[in-house]
């Protein structure tokens, strides 16, 4: 770098003598998620073109994910193929528990990353190959921020917030519950023991997303489980069939 | 810290941008961050000046521009500037709000040599 002006490499440089080429300016416009977003929408076509629902649940680490996938896919049964793509920084505990269901799973270990992006997913459709009409869950890195602000190529995202996470969740990161369509308020069956007022947690959610819907349920006692497989089956036959978008 | 991937992002396009253009040097990058974007602006600034050492932009000063957030009030139909996602309606109290501006993360333009 030159030491005078602190500009880089690659200057003119005539007879030993730094000269400076006339800066100009170059205007962009260029959305910085774009290339996150064209891999994202590969994915959707791929999705669409095998009538895959693909789902992102996204939470905080802890929210009870992995055990609502487990219990989930039982409750959905053989008729409907599902698969899961797992991210986590480390581990393949997480696609070790699905894979004791039958469905098959594919770990992605983000390292250092905080968040799965839409490159990460389509290597693991590669690997999956999801039979066609089935769901693919896609349960994201544990993180109520990054996640966010990366599009998959999924019809919606979902998230997970467990009871004991406290009413003002939503208030504290909006991102996530303003990307959501579904909010599933797990762990329920732990609300007659604690203080949370479940009713100010939904309505804090709304105040984020006027549109979001809201479902309690308990992965352990499969209460509001119902509930959640109507929303997967409504959003099933929300997809248009392959040959509509020909 | 997602901010260190969006950088590499920015990293990526500029020296994309760099082969079709024929440019050798960044001065400056202006970012548009909108209030409602993903994004930390600090974070980006403290990431952007490593993950640009060795490219075109190694030293390039970062201009972080940001337009103001807007929203639609469902309950009384006005257009109004909000700070953040959960803001009331400032003019009837009620919403719920719709956000119609505000979440762009873009590179707007390039000082180049």
């Amino acid at each position: 770098m030159c030491g005078t002006c602190g500009c880089g490499e690659g200057q003119v440089h005539i007879d030993g003598k730094h000269h400076h080429s006339e800066a100009r300016e170059i205007a962009l416009e260029r959305n910085i998620m774009a290339k996150n977003n064209g891999y994202a929408d590969a994915n959707r076509a791929r999705f669409h073109a095998n009538h895959t629902l693909a789902l992102n649940l996204v939470s905080s680490p802890g929210s009870g994910k992995t055990e609502l996938l487990v219990k989930t896919i039982a409750a959905v049964g053989t008729d409907t193929p599902c698969h899961v793509i797992e991210g986590d920084q480390q581990t393949s505990n997480d696609a070790d528990r699905i894979r004791a269901t039958g469905a098959p799973a594919v770990q992605i270990n983000t390292g250092k990353g905080c968040h799965l992006d839409a490159h990460m997913v389509g290597h693991a459709v590669d690997d999956l190959a999801p039979e066609p009409g089935g769901i693919l869950f896609i349960e994201n890195v544990g993180n109520l921020v990054c996640p966010a602000g990366f599009d998959l190529g999924e019809a919606h995202k979902v998230v997970v917030l467990s009871v004991t996470e406290g009413e003002d969740k939503p208030l504290k990161y909006p991102d996530m519950f303003a990307a959501a369509d579904l909010a599933l308020i797990n762990k329920a069956d732990l609300l007659p023991y604690l203080d949370i007022d479940v009713d100010l947690m939904i309505a804090n959610a709304r105040r984020i997303n006027p549109n979001i819907n809201v479902i309690q349920i308990s992965a352990k006692t499969g209460a509001g489980m119902p509930a959640w497989l109507a929303w997967i089956k409504a959003a099933q036959a929300a997809l248009l069939p392959a040959s509509a978008a020909e | 810290m997602h901010e260190m991937s969006l950088c590499e992002n920015i990293r990526e396009i500029i020296e994309e941008q760099a082969k079709l253009d024929g440019f050798s040097h960044v001065n400056r990058v202006w970012l548009e961050v909108g209030p409602l974007s993903c994004v930390e602006p600090d974070a980006l600034r403290f990431g952007f000046d490593v993950v640009m050492r060795g490219s075109v932009a190694q030293g390039a000063s970062v201009e972080i521009t940001s337009s103001p957030a807007k929203a639609h009030c469902l309950a009384c139909q006005t257009t109004v500037q909000i700070q953040q996602r959960y803001d009331p309606c400032p003019t009837c109290g009620v919403g719920p709000m719709e956000i119609i501006q505000g979440d762009a993360f873009k590179i707007s333009k390039l000082e180049v040599v």
